[in-house]
């Protein structure tokens, strides 16, 4: 069998693990694919390891199971010669105008190449640890494998900051991401009194995406600090460069805002007994059977952070940390890639330009194509990239995350725990000075979660408590496995 | 008052930094590099043991568990100990056949310690051990404690003594003066003393070297393993006589993994690192041995650097090339337990240039070729 047999996509989940590849891609989301996509066009053997059951990622996801109704993963089971056909199958529906919005339309290409590429592709598949040398470990139905990279892609794209708020932990609350995937994966849409709470612009799209198909809102409590346009102002010239995202957020605004009451609020609590029963805005009770919660996303910095010499920057506008890489998407650990919103918020678009370019500067490390090659095909990639962009400053001065020194003391931050922001505050008031000392008086962050999830609320607490940027607070020191695995599955290691 | 410096913030330094402070006439300062518990002290598996001891350690041990047993006394905080006993479990009769030969042994040379067990005992001793388990050896009073806790303890008890704890301070050159004391050169500037105690673990040999001394020693970096907390199912810790496994739920309900399996170490960087495909032997262990907990999920692995001269025993000694420089280091991965009995020998043989608690074994000369 030729490179070209071995490595196709159809053959997922009954393939032999090899012991090497030449690249690996971590993430089947917009960067992946592409990243994926373009490797393969250079020869190299690729595997992607993906968390979810179908390509395509948060903002992609599950787009062939909703363009194709099953079709399309049907046929591609069989091979790689009627990929080709259900790639057709997909443009066909595409150019007949059976897809309503740009971004399915995108996911779909990328996946119809990704699933032709001849990428070796393993879904349900998780990541939970990189050694140096290239030694990659994950899961896999109950089971741990391990594989030697050349080189790896890192495009795990980006989490939902946390807006921890007074019982947010009941059962009714969630978050708007998640609420997304019920709605992209199972078609469930909103029903009895459901809120939307906090700010960005995807609290805005799922409430386009819900009232679309049919879904129920009972209002928007829109958190976002006042004067973000004013802050905003100074960036708009560039932003206008793609006016296409303004644009987009205005209409969404719009339409939303016609079917559904949207009220400024500066504080926000759920309540009910052993469950939502309501919420209190500004103190005003309104009965609530699910409250939705976002304050924008962040880069997934997880895997970057426990890789021992990768160098992490501090984003003082979106107030999150972002791995340190050079144009390519190189970090300062050779053969270390990141592509995608994992290595800064750009949205799908800039995420797949950014696989594509990595893939290019991977073929080039590995001697697949000169640098000149490199540079020749990237040049227009960059280009298009930078315009893609360019409204990134206009949006993030427009979002601020909102401020941690507003949660209230009783406010629940480490789900895991239960630990409040009063008991961090005072673990402060005590000496400490980051998340890893706030650890050992608190167990915050020490829980199943491992501080994923309250990381940045933690994290903004303390800095907040302290009185200083963010950047100068240690975070939690990240260690692999960085997602849980049973002693059962890494047993399995042992042979 | 004399002065004396004790080099390296672990819990074996700090412990000999209490008992010489609390020595009438001294002056103790204590020099770190990093910080207080960086490296092994504060993340290892807080074993509290003297069983499967090395027949030259357990006279020391069996007086260290006295002080851990009033440890609260010592340093003001109970440090987490919990004397809720250690097994080492039999999995075959050729196993059974070895624990009986090791306990007479024991018993031969006066201590009485340990006890074998048969299989109705282990069973009722951990509900949850797995069937084929046949035996073990049983120490009941020994236990476990908090390490990070416990070095918090002897911090403040240290310092509370009069010990002053100077973090990030690196030595970078040791030598005698014209007036005979020791002087000890750091990136911060020197410091004179008429005692100094080499207590700086895994980077202990490199200070002995810069003594003019080679003591053959090596590294460790043993790993570990903590689950997310469990309903309670076990109160010793508990071995395997022929496999490598420490293994015991803490108070939270984690259960906390290890017994010995080596990651990666990088003495240069001071960091070390986990390697997966060796510790997936520590999970099969302790998943053989504890069925129950093969679903647990792992919430976090880490390991700790140290020092390991070639016989797995502590140097414990004055320098033969400086003299008034005394070593405590090379613990070898257990000597949490010893902490408080090495510290309060170091301490003595520093003020009087002698003790009576049994350390003799623990010499350097042992690694001389005799001429």
């Amino acid at each position: 069998m030729s490179v070209a047999d071995e490595w196709t996509a159809g053959q997922e989940a009954t393939a032999p693990v090899a012991e090497s590849v030449d690249l690996l891609v971590l993430g089947a989301g917009p960067a992946g694919m592409a990243a994926a996509t373009e490797a393969r066009a250079h020869g190299m053997r690729v595997l992607v390891l993906d968390e979810n059951g179908a390509p395509g990622g948060q903002v992609h996801r599950a787009v062939e199971a909703r363009l194709a109704k099953g079709a399309v993963e049907a046929r591609l089971a069989k091979g790689a010669v009627e990929a080709r056909l259900a790639k057709g199958a997909v443009e066909a529906r595409l150019a007949k105008g059976a897809v309503s919005d740009d971004q399915d339309k995108d996911g779909a290409k990328l996946a119809a190449a990704f699933r032709a590429s001849g990428a070796q592709y393993r879904p349900n598949a998780t990541l939970w640890a990189v050694e140096p040398g290239g030694k990659v470990f994950w899961s896999e139905g109950g089971a741990a494998r391990t594989i030697q990279a050349e080189r790896l892609i890192l495009a795990a794209g980006a989490t939902e900051r946390p807006l921890p708020i007074p019982g947010w932990t009941l059962p009714g609350v969630m978050s708007v991401g998640a609420a997304q995937i019920a709605l992209k994966t199972a078609g469930l849409v909103p029903e009895g009194n459901v809120w939307l709470a906090g700010q960005g612009p995807l609290l805005w799209l799922y409430a386009v995406q819900a009232l679309a198909k049919g879904g129920r809102i009972a209002g928007i409590i829109d958190l976002s600090p006042p004067g973000g346009f004013a802050r905003a102002r100074p960036y708009l010239m560039r932003a206008l460069k793609a006016p296409e995202y303004l644009w987009r957020g205005l209409v969404w605004q719009r339409q939303v805002k016609r079917a559904v009451q949207v009220t400024p609020a500066r504080e926000l609590r759920a309540e009910g007994e052993g469950r939502l029963e309501r919420i209190l805005v500004d103190g005003v009770a309104h009965a609530a059977d699910l409250l939705l919660l976002h304050d924008g996303v962040v880069p997934n910095t997880q895997v970057t952070r426990a890789i021992a010499g990768v160098t992490h920057g501090w984003d003082p506008v979106q107030r999150c940390w972002r791995p340190g890489l050079d144009v390519w998407g190189n970090t300062a650990v050779a053969g270390v890639m990141v592509a995608g919103d994992s290595g800064g918020i750009g949205g799908a678009r800039a995420a797949a330009l950014s696989g594509r370019i990595a893939a290019l500067e991977a073929a080039r490390a590995l001697g697949r194509i000169t640098t000149d090659e490199r540079d020749a095909r990237s040049g227009p990639l960059r280009l298009l990239r930078d315009r893609q962009l360019a409204p990134r400053p206009f949006l993030d001065a427009m979002f601020p995350p909102l401020p941690e020194a507003a949660i209230p003391d009783e406010t629940i931050l480490c789900r895991c725990e239960e630990v409040t922001a009063g008991r961090v505050r005072q673990a402060v008031g005590l000496g400490c000075l980051g998340a890893n000392q706030t650890k050992a008086f608190t167990r915050a962050g020490m829980g199943p979660c491992q501080g994923r999830i309250c990381g940045p609320a933690v994290h903004g607490v303390i800095a907040a408590a302290r009185g200083v940027e963010g950047g100068e607070v240690e975070p939690f020191r990240t260690r692999f496995p960085t997602k849980p695995l049973t002693l059962g599955e890494l047993a399995a290691l042992a042979g | 008052m004399k002065k004396a410096l004790v080099i390296g913030g672990g819990l074996h330094g700090l412990s000999t930094a209490l008992h010489l402070a609390r020595t009438p006439g001294w002056q103790v300062t204590l020099l770190e590099r990093r910080h207080v518990g960086r490296h092994s002290s504060g993340v290892n598996a807080g074993g509290v043991r003297r069983l499967g001891r090395a027949l030259p350690e357990i006279a020391l041990s069996v007086i260290a568990a006295e002080m851990w047993h009033g440890i609260e006394a010592l340093v003001g905080d109970d440090c987490g100990f919990r004397a809720t006993g250690q097994v080492k479990v039999a999995e075959s009769e050729a196993d059974m056949a070895k624990n009986h030969a090791r306990v007479a042994q024991v018993r031969a040379l006066g201590w009485t310690h340990e006890e074998v067990v048969d299989q109705a005992e282990v069973r009722r001793l951990l509900p949850a051990v797995s069937r084929h388990v046949v035996g073990a050896i049983v120490t009941r009073d020994d236990g476990s404690a908090d390490p990070m806790r416990t070095v918090m303890a002897f911090r403040r008890a240290a310092e509370q003594a009069g010990v002053v704890i100077r973090e990030g301070v690196a030595v970078t050159g040791l030598d005698r003066t014209a007036d005979g004391s020791i002087r000890v050169q750091t990136d911060q500037g020197e410091f004179e003393a008429e005692r100094v105690a080499n207590c700086a673990g895994a980077w202990a040999p490199d200070l002995a070297a810069l003594a003019g001394e080679t003591i053959p020693c090596g590294t460790k970096a043993s790993m570990m393993i903590v689950t997310e907390r469990l309903p309670h199912f076990v109160d010793p810790t508990v071995g395997a006589t022929a496999r490598a496994l420490s293994f015991k739920q803490t108070a939270a309900g984690t259960v906390v993994i290890g017994g010995g399996h080596q990651g990666r170490n990088d003495k240069v960087a001071e960091t070390s690192s986990v390697l997966f495909g060796s510790l997936a032997f520590a999970a099969q262990i302790a998943a053989q041995i504890f069925p129950c907990v093969a679903g647990a999920r792992i919430i976090r692995t880490w390991t700790g650097t140290e020092a390991r001269p070639p016989d797995d025993m502590p140097v414990i000694g004055e320098s033969r090339s400086l003299p008034g420089l005394f070593h405590s280091f090379g613990f070898s991965g257990h000597g949490f337990q010893l902490s408080p009995a090495a510290g309060a020998a170091v301490a003595e043989l520093m003020a009087r240039g002698a003790t009576n608690l049994p350390i003799a074994p623990f010499t350097q000369d042992r690694f001389t070729v005799p001429a």
